[in-house]
């Protein structure tokens, strides 16, 4: 007769360890000391977040026209929501207002496109985004051409502003950086010593210095008689500082690039130029698109600096709207709506960053 | 080479044109045109400033604009509210500039330090194994490193120390610290006599505990043996610290903040400007430091616990000798880079009238001057001395580690 | 690279001057011609001196200043482009040319109009450093704010009257020092500060904008002369001219009751000579101002004479209730004093 062995079928796991109690005990339970922790942990969020939620949710003012509409328990979204238009754009006239919802429509829907997997002719739609959507979207802003009445820029303002800052700031930034990178690995010694001054130079100083220097002292650089627009100034101000950060990004890039390039790039008889341009620099660049998209984030914050030399961003126009009578003591709403939108910016940019370091990482 | 062969064979009969096809042979030379190029370079930076002193020379001379740095000797005649050094209304405006970068230092130096504390805190809470302190460590990083850091100074300054109560209502533990809206004040050390022979006792500590590992590193690579450099150390520095302090009969006493007037007066204060500059600055700087901290742990590869493990060392000497050290190397270039965003970031103080540099000298200053060229000059430079000495060390660091991974 | 480097930046540079429009500098004046608008330096928001509403127009006595100059200019109290700028940068501001004129309650100090190339045009309102304290402290004197600490806005002469006077009275302080006048007003309302100190006039302004405007006092005492007006760059008189006399026309027809209401019915009606000349009628009218002959009635029409402009933003008519004090005229008691147009 043979015995077949038939083994008992396998105990369920205790119940423990699996399920709901299972997680609970190896996620937060683990120790006595992580039992603590977590203790700890959730009397903070029971100390913070219920009256967080009531204040700013449940017993927040959302309807109305004036201050009366506000009873005072919770937040006052009213307030918010009676400036949204001027925290978005400033001071543009409301007869012109269609012109700036053009310019961020279209952006949108570059970067919509661009951002989409697997649509063709990028390279043609980029090309426009950065050759020729730029100087669009600045006659459609400042208008004066085909009867677009003139719109000054020290009308512009709040989100509008602070997009154009760190937008602009970037496309000049870019192409800037990038000569001084390649500045910086030159063998030539006085290509290589002025970037290194330049960028260092540039590094080492705090931003609101340099834009102390560019509202203050650009005015006395230039020859007698040129004025340059306070925004311009501004402007230029953070381009150079911005081109240094992105000098230090690209050269990491063109460092990641192996030496094996260089030297097939070389051996194919290729100039320097069409050497960078053809072979190194796409390589290099794609490489630390995600350096780029966190220099971007740093930039966009950084704009906020702006307000000390009178220019209103988004935050200089929330907190100029402080000072309203009709409307005193509203800060903490104006603040957190201003914090919400940087954040959302942010926030998403630096997730985006992270998928393509996922992405680009596979090749390894 | 050929070039220059063929002009030798035929000078004479060079025509215009071939003269001008060797100057372009010449020219494509690699080193030749190189040369060139650089000259051009050269020349065209200087005239870009000459041309640059030049306007600013016209300008201020045809608007009648005093210059130069006689303004230094000159009294400022304003008050400043945190002063480090000695200063009143009668010092020059060179003292000034001293005061202000006292406290651009003083402010940087808190930040560092709580900005590493918290990011090392908060960094390593974020790979804990409880899942919730993990989850609150990332909903951290994610909120502050990702709002301006201008709106995280205003918000401390604006809206939360804003809410403290007014000094006759004060917060207070015993008599000691006082809270209110205009700051915390506590007790002053006084020192005594006697108290200079603590701070000599405690540096000859010091001297003698870095003698201790210096030499207990000697001998345990001679012997392989460990000596317990710890305890050892800790005795080093208290029972010196315990006799002087027990002789000389305890040689600091306190001086009491207390309300007399309008406000407190006495001991010492921390004016709501510094704190709340100092809370932004933490704040923000550590959700980059906790990031900094969880990828460097991380980046330590899991074969290198395991062989450590293999060969028997403690879990205790893995950490120290084997994470650590590979997790600092990726770290430390950043935390540097850090650091001097916030030296940078401490500039902010203008904002709220911390009496920083910027705000004293590049504000106060310039604008009683009205000498913007020289003061934004000094200014920028004072930065660039913290930064560049930094910066340089760390391109240094950064140049040992690319060739070690060669 | 040459050739790559050079012609980037030559591109982007011409690139920049072309969107900010440079021009050559000739007389100030024959640039505000052609340029169509005057830009006024004004302060970031100072009610009843220049603040804006929330369409964004400006008003105030500084505005009205500005106004009054574009009137007498082109004819149109409107055509004025602002310039809103924090005490910090207001003199480099007007040094290096971004504005024509700035007319932000500016001290006229002999350090500014001699070091820093300006001229200071005339007082458009006599100021003096006051105190504002919360009225539950009971105080009535600055002798008893020995040790109190005070909200300043930064960059003012107020911060240096400030250290005289307590140095004068052997008493100590703390100053706190704010960036804009809203932030050092908010600074007081919280209780950062004791006492908050600037010119007289702005502290009645900022009373308004607290929320409990009557808890607050301003003390009697003024402890500075603030002889506030427009300034202008040195060396450029025909400009200084005008913005002078635009000005004194506003102050010469206060003294003789010609309003913005009347001043068509002076025009049509008044044998007074005086009147006549200040109306446009009679005398050397614009000529010698290269300026319209009808600039000072437009001044007037348009914008009003000065006590019209003082009770319209600060005085009577306004929030803020100022008396007129030292700006009444020369013969109510006051010192404001204009020239004769003639």
């Amino acid at each position: 007769m043979a015995v077949v062995h038939t083994p008992h079928p396998d105990l369920p796991p205790p119940m423990i360890s699996v399920g709901v109690v299972g997680w609970l005990r190896r996620n937060l339970f683990s120790t006595p000391l992580n039992s603590l922790f977590t203790l700890g942990s959730l009397y903070l969020l029971y100390l913070v977040v219920p009256p967080m939620v009531n204040w700013a949710l449940l017993d927040a003012d959302w309807a109305g026209t004036s201050r009366e509409a506000c009873s005072g328990e919770g937040a006052c979204w009213v307030f918010v929501r009676l400036r949204f238009l001027h925290f978005m754009v400033g001071f543009y006239p409301e007869s012109e207002l269609w012109r700036p919802v053009v310019v961020f429509g279209l952006a949108g829907l570059l970067l919509l496109y661009l951002l989409l997997k697997k649509l063709p002719y990028k390279s043609y739609v980029a090309g426009f985004g950065i050759l020729v959507f730029p100087f669009i979207a600045f006659f459609l802003f400042y208008g004066g051409l085909f009867g677009l009445p003139v719109v000054e820029t020290h009308q512009w303002g709040g989100l509008m502003l602070t997009l154009i800052l760190s937008t602009v700031g970037m496309l000049f930034a870019m192409p800037l950086g990038t000569l001084l990178a390649l500045g910086r690995r030159s063998s030539m010694a006085i290509p290589r010593g002025l970037s290194v001054v330049f960028i260092e130079l540039w590094r080492g100083v705090p931003l609101i210095t340099v834009l102390f220097m560019s509202s203050v002292l650009l005015p006395l650089f230039m020859p007698e008689g040129v004025r340059l627009d306070k925004l311009l100034r501004a402007l230029i101000g953070i381009s150079l500082f911005q081109s240094a950060y992105m000098a230090e990004v690209i050269r990491s890039g063109l460092q990641s690039v192996p030496h094996g390039q260089y030297e097939a790039a070389d051996a194919l008889g290729l100039s320097y130029w069409k050497a960078m341009l053809l072979i190194i620099l796409p390589q290099a660049l794609k490489n630390v698109i995600p350096g780029i998209v966190n220099t971007f984030i740093a930039l966009f914050k950084d704009t906020t600096l702006v307000l000390i030399i009178g220019l209103f961003d988004l935050l200089a126009t929330v907190q100029a709207s402080f000072t309203d009578s009709k409307w005193l003591g509203f800060s903490a709403e104006g603040y957190i709506f201003a914090g919400f939108v940087y954040w959302l910016f942010c926030f998403s940019m630096s997730r985006y960053s992270q998928y393509l370091e996922k992405k680009l990482h596979t090749g390894h | 080479m050929e070039g220059r062969g063929h002009s030798v064979c035929s000078a004479y009969a060079l025509t215009v044109m071939e003269r001008s096809e060797n100057m372009m042979r010449w020219l494509n030379q690699g080193r030749n045109r190189a040369l060139v190029f650089q000259v051009a370079l050269m020349l065209g930076t200087m005239l870009f400033f000459f041309l640059i002193g030049a306007n600013a020379l016209s300008n201020l001379e045809q608007q009648g604009i005093t210059s130069g740095f006689a303004f230094l000797s000159q009294k400022a005649g304003f008050g400043i509210i945190q002063t480090l050094i000695d200063y009143n209304e009668s010092s020059t405006y060179g003292r000034t500039f001293l005061v202000g970068l006292l406290n651009t230092i003083l402010v940087s130096a808190l930040g560092i330090i709580g900005a590493t504390v918290l990011g090392f805190i908060v960094g390593i809470a974020r790979i804990s194994s409880n899942w919730l302190i993990a989850k609150l460590a990332a909903l951290y990083i994610e909120i502050f490193r990702n709002l301006p850091l201008l709106l995280q100074v205003f918000f401390w300054y604006f809206a939360v120390l804003r809410s403290l109560p007014l000094p006759r209502n004060s917060l207070h533990i015993g008599d000691w610290i006082f809270l209110n809206i205009r700051g915390v004040y506590m007790p002053r050390p006084l020192p005594d006599l006697g108290f200079t022979l603590l701070v000599i006792g405690f540096f000859t500590s010091l001297v003698a505990i870095g003698i201790l590992f210096f030499w207990a590193r000697k001998y345990q690579e001679k012997t392989g043996k460990e000596l317990p450099v710890f305890p050892l150390s800790l005795a080093i520095l208290v029972v010196p610290i315990m006799i002087i302090w027990c002789t000389t009969g305890g040689p600091l006493h306190w001086e009491y903040p207390s309300l007399q007037g309008l406000n407190f007066k006495g001991g010492m204060t921390v004016i709501p400007e510094l704190a709340a500059l100092l809370l932004a600055l933490t704040v923000y700087t550590a959700s980059f430091i906790a990031e900094i901290v969880r990828s460097g742990i991380q980046s330590v590869n899991h074969a290198q616990t395991e062989a450590a493990r293999a060969l028997g060392l403690a879990q205790r000497k893995i950490l120290r000798l084997v994470v650590i050290p590979q997790a600092m190397r990726v770290v430390i270039p950043q935390m540097t880079s850090q650091y001097l965003n916030l030296i940078k970031n401490s500039s902010l103080a203008a904002a709220i009238g911390y009496p920083d540099l910027v705000a004293v000298f590049a504000g106060t200053s310039l604008n009683q001057t009205g000498q913007a060229i020289e003061i934004i000059a000094m200014t920028m430079a004072v930065y660039l001395t913290l930064n560049l000495t930094t910066s340089w060390l760390m391109n240094k660091y950064n140049a040992r580690v690319l060739l070690q991974e060669l | 690279m040459k050739k790559y480097s050079i012609s980037t930046i030559s591109s982007i540079v011409t690139c920049l001057l072309m969107l900010s429009g440079f021009s050559v500098q000739a007389g100030t004046l024959d640039e505000v011609k052609k340029r169509g608008t005057l830009v006024c330096g004004v302060s970031t928001g100072l009610p009843g001196f220049s603040s804006t509403d929330e369409k964004g127009h400006w008003k105030g006595l500084d505005v009205d200043g500005c106004r009054a100059i574009a009137a007498a200019v082109f004819g149109d109290a409107n055509k004025v482009k602002y310039a809103p700028l924090n005490a910090k940068e207001r003199f480099t501001a007007l040094q290096s040319g971004e504005i024509d004129v700035l007319v932000r309650g500016t001290t006229w100090t002999k350090h500014r109009d001699t070091a820093l190339g300006l001229n200071f045009v005339g007082v458009n309102y006599y100021d003096g450093q006051g105190f504002m304290v919360p009225k539950k402290l009971g105080i009535t004197s600055a002798k008893e704010l020995d040790g109190a600490i005070f909200c300043i806005h930064a960059g003012t002469t107020s911060e240096l009257n400030l250290a005289d006077y307590f140095a004068k009275n052997n008493m100590k302080y703390d100053a706190v020092v704010f960036d804009t006048h809203d932030q050092a007003a908010k600074g007081f309302e919280a209780g950062r500060c004791d006492c908050l100190t600037s010119d007289q006039s702005q502290l009645y302004a900022l009373r308004t904008q607290l929320s409990k405007p009557y808890d607050a006092v301003i003390l009697k005492e003024i402890i500075s002369k603030e002889p506030l007006g427009p300034v202008v760059r040195q060396g450029d008189d025909a400009w200084f001219n005008v913005v002078r006399w635009t000005f004194f026309a506003m102050i010469n027809a206060d003294e003789l009751g010609v309003t913005s209401a009347n001043v068509d019915a002076m025009k049509r009606r008044s044998v007074n000579p005086a009147i006549r000349r200040l109306v446009g009628l009679d005398g050397d009218k614009g000529q010698s101002l290269d300026l319209p002959d009808d600039w000072s009635y437009q001044v007037i029409k348009q914008v009003g004479n000065y006590a019209e402009v003082f009770e319209r933003n600060v005085g009577k008519g306004s929030a803020l209730r100022i008396r007129r004090g030292l700006n009444a005229l020369w013969k109510d008691g006051g010192i404001q004093y204009a020239p004769p147009m003639r």
